[in-house]
């Protein structure tokens, strides 16, 4: 029992780590209709970024800066600069091929993935990076917290769990309740009557990036507060985001919720009963298993093809 | 119109034929009639058929170990004409099907570590060469089929996707495999290293003569791959072959005209998957080990790279690309090549560019000056920012120029790169006289981050530089060097 608590805790956190990335790909994609294969670098940079902070603000265990505005600067950092990196991207790598045959745009993010991995590794070298999160305010974030029966539930986890959840909620606001979030979901219905009614298709699109990539950004820090960092994350980080977001429904901002804590129960269970190494190997069989079943997804509207 | 179709070189259409649209017909046609000094001499070159320019090109090839008793440049030969394989084998999926198959390296490992499992002390098999090659090829074909069949409903994303996947799994069950069920059968992350070179009849393939890369692979390599050119030529050729364009070009409408499109994606998968096992086996009995981490997405960037750069839909194009990438590869891994590789690809790109005009030699004339002026005011405020030396190519010319300093300060590098991007960048936005003022420090910029920092770490600079053809082409070029331009209809 006590494991299984503390693998679903386990799957909580991995889980909203990866339906942040699921969100940034099901945006783009649902505005673009494009597979942001840079997505997962992106991601990487975000650890990279939220790192970096972490070095100027004095280390983990610096005692001047308290923990809560240490852990909110370094990911406002890694969102912001992650935004930023997005909307580059979008500008010059795939704004030039809008209207371009589909594959062409696939094949530039495949290039920008490479190039924002290698550029990592020229830069900083393959070292892994930890951010020591034990040392935040001496072991705080691990100490404090809640029991459930035997297991300690550590603050970090709630924290984590907590703001990807109000993330997602917001996220979710934004897109169904706001005059932004209307043009988005225009835009994703139908881009040309989108722009006949006075959308400014450029504006909505450099904006998706910017909350996709803020997304992966926080996912970033959120991710590499639990395990070091390295320059090579962002290939599988990337493929399991995308994973999820399939699995959920592309284009669907709850499908990629849902898409993403899946494949986080999937994981974790799979590594506590079975073992540590087959994990992808489930993962694949329910991606598989869904394109067979339900290529659209758990909550994706089933496609419908005008000719 | 792809180069598969016959030309009729110079004679004007009398008249589209029956079922072919008219305006294609011309358009196809328009664009083959060239103009200015050297038509005549383009005509001619198109003249010549494909078999005479694929028997030249091999001649050539043969020639390689005779020009050169280097190892090492055979060894490179040898991987080149790997790629030219792989290049033609994933040209079938993607420029033909059209199809975005992110797995396909991992079919590659899979005829790879097949071989070594058939012929390798692993399971003390030892089959002959013409008994293991066609067992990997055909494992290869139906695991092309099987990745296949999930897919077959998905259009290009969810394809990528699932075959990205793929090659995923596959590294994931190489890596754990020396404990399936208790039994050791890829060898782990140690790989195999007991697989013996091709054999058959009681003979075996040469690895090395003397301490030296023998040419006997080399030749095998060579002919598998014409076998391989001249097939696929006539599978192109083929209804087949039509076929496959035709559900590149357009899916839907291939349905509608009643092609059998689930099949055709089936074939392409199974073809390329195929092709790729088989240069799986050459790789791993020349190789006499295969590691898991060889068969991964550096090696799918690079062979994407090659078909994409050559012209993804034209066999010669994909060979090209192959011929460039290959030895590129190779030389960037040099620092003395790379300096050189450098600094000739910016002025060919300056040419290109501006062509031989009088902005071009004010342009070289700032950038040399502003560099000089550069470095001897960076050399007056503290002479250690000069005097360090550049390892490599050129050296004695270039720290003359070029701003070395002796010890690199540990921010200068992120800054310098990051920079130099954002400068990039800002050129292609900016136009005119800006453009003309911000470029000679923008290249001396590159120049100082060239020398500096891409130097001296080989391995990630030369994949920056693959990752920056593939975007730069999807945007400048997106039909590669030979490719043709798909004809559009609307």
């Amino acid at each position: 029992m006590d494991t299984f608590i503390q693998l679903t805790i386990d799957a909580l956190t991995l889980g909203s780590v990866y339906a942040l990335i699921a969100l940034g790909y099901t945006l783009v994609y649902g505005v673009l209709k494009l597979l942001n294969f840079a997505h997962g670098d992106v991601f990487m940079v975000g650890t990279f970024i939220g790192f970096g902070v972490l070095q100027l603000l004095g280390g983990p265990a610096s005692p001047n800066v308290p923990v809560w505005a240490l852990i909110t600067i370094v990911t406002l950092a890694a969102m912001g600069g992650c935004a930023i990196l997005g909307v580059v991207i979008e500008r010059f790598a795939y704004r030039p091929l809008r209207d371009a045959p589909r594959i062409a745009p696939l094949i530039s993010a495949l290039g920008v993935s490479f190039f924002l991995a290698n550029s990592m590794q020229l830069l900083f070298g393959a070292t892994p990076r930890t951010y020591n999160s034990f040392e935040i305010g001496n072991g705080e974030l691990y100490f404090k917290g809640f029991d459930i029966g035997n297991v300690r539930v550590p603050l970090l986890r709630i924290i984590t769990i907590g703001a990807a959840f109000a993330l997602m909620v917001a996220l979710y606001v934004l897109v169904n309740k706001t005059r932004t979030g209307k043009a988005m979901r225009a835009t994703s219905y139908d881009r040309e009557a989108a722009a006949m009614m006075g959308i400014d298709i450029d504006r909505v699109i450099t904006f998706t990036f910017i909350l996709g990539s803020a997304l992966a950004g926080a996912a970033g820090v959120m991710f590499a507060l639990r395990v070091p960092t390295t320059v090579a994350i962002g290939f599988v980080a990337g493929l399991k985001g995308f994973t999820a977001a399939v699995i959920g429904g592309i284009g669907s901002i709850p499908g990629a919720m849902a898409g993403g804590l899946i494949l986080g129960f999937a994981e974790s269970y799979t590594q506590g009963y079975v073992s540590t190494k087959w994990s992808d190997l489930v993962v694949f069989s329910i991606l598989v298993a869904f394109m067979i079943f339900r290529p659209q997804g758990l909550l994706g509207r089933a496609d419908i093809r005008k000719v | 119109m792809t180069d598969s179709t016959p030309h009729s070189s110079g004679t004007p259409a009398t008249g589209p034929a029956v079922g072919q649209d008219e305006w294609v017909a011309r358009h196809a046609e328009r664009r083959l009639i060239r103009r200015g000094p050297l038509a005549p001499m383009e005509e001619r070159i198109r003249a010549v058929p494909w078999w005479a320019w694929l028997t030249l090109f091999v001649g050539v090839m043969c020639l390689l170990p005779a020009v050169s008793s280097s190892g090492y440049v055979r060894r490179v030969g040898f991987d080149t004409v790997l790629y030219m394989m792989l290049a033609l084998g994933l040209n079938v999926v993607v420029g033909w099907g059209g199809l975005l198959d992110l797995g396909f390296v991992a079919f590659y490992g899979l005829g790879a570590y097949s071989y070594a499992l058939l012929d390798s002390n692993q399971f003390h098999l030892h089959l002959p060469a013409y008994l293991a090659i066609p067992i990997v090829v055909v494992i290869g074909a139906i695991a092309g089929f099987l990745l296949g069949l999930p897919s077959r409903r998905l259009h290009g994303d969810y394809l990528a996707i699932v075959t990205l996947f793929f090659l995923q799994l596959f590294q994931t069950i190489a890596t754990n495999g020396d404990s399936i069920f208790g039994h050791n059968v890829t060898g782990g992350a140690f790989g195999i290293f007991t697989v013996k070179p091709l054999h058959a009849f009681g003979h075996s393939l040469t690895v090395q003569h003397g301490g030296v890369f023998a040419v006997s692979y080399y030749y095998v390599a060579l002919a598998f791959f014409t076998a391989i050119y001249v097939a696929l030529r006539f599978v192109n050729l083929s209804r087949t072959g039509r076929a496959w364009r035709s559900l590149r070009e357009d899916p839907l409408a291939a349905e509608a005209m009643g092609m059998p499109v689930n099949t055709l994606k089936l074939m392409a998968f199974s073809f390329g998957a195929a092709i790729a096992a088989l240069t799986g086996t050459l790789f791993a009995s020349l190789s006499a080990s295969v590691l898991p981490l060889t068969f991964y997405f550096v090696l799918l960037i690079t062979i994407y790279t090659m078909v994409i750069l050559g012209g993804s839909g034209s066999q010669r194009g994909v060979v090209l690309g192959a011929l460039v990438i290959g030895p590129l590869l190779e030389l960037l891994r040099d620092p003395n090549k790379s300096r050189v590789i450098f600094y000739v690809a910016l002025v060919t790109g300056l040419l290109v560019a501006f062509r031989l005009s009088r902005r071009l030699g004010l342009i070289v004339v700032a950038t040399l000056a502003f560099g000089f002026v550069c470095r001897a005011i960076a050399g007056a405020i503290d002479h250690s920012w000069v005097s360090g030396s550049a390892p490599g190519g050129l050296q004695h010319v270039v720290s003359h120029w070029v701003i070395i300093p002796k010890h690199l300060a540990g921010w200068v590098p992120p800054v310098t790169y990051i920079g130099v991007i954002a400068a990039a960048l800002l050129l292609t936005l900016v136009h005119g006289r800006l453009r003309l003022v911000l470029l000679p420090p923008t290249l001396y910029l590159a120049a100082f981050v060239w020398d500096n920092v891409m130097l001296t770490q080989p391995d990630p600079a030369r994949y920056i530089v693959l990752g920056l053809i593939l975007i730069a082409l999807m945007i400048v070029r997106p039909n590669g060097l030979l490719g043709e331009r798909r004809v559009e209809i609307v």
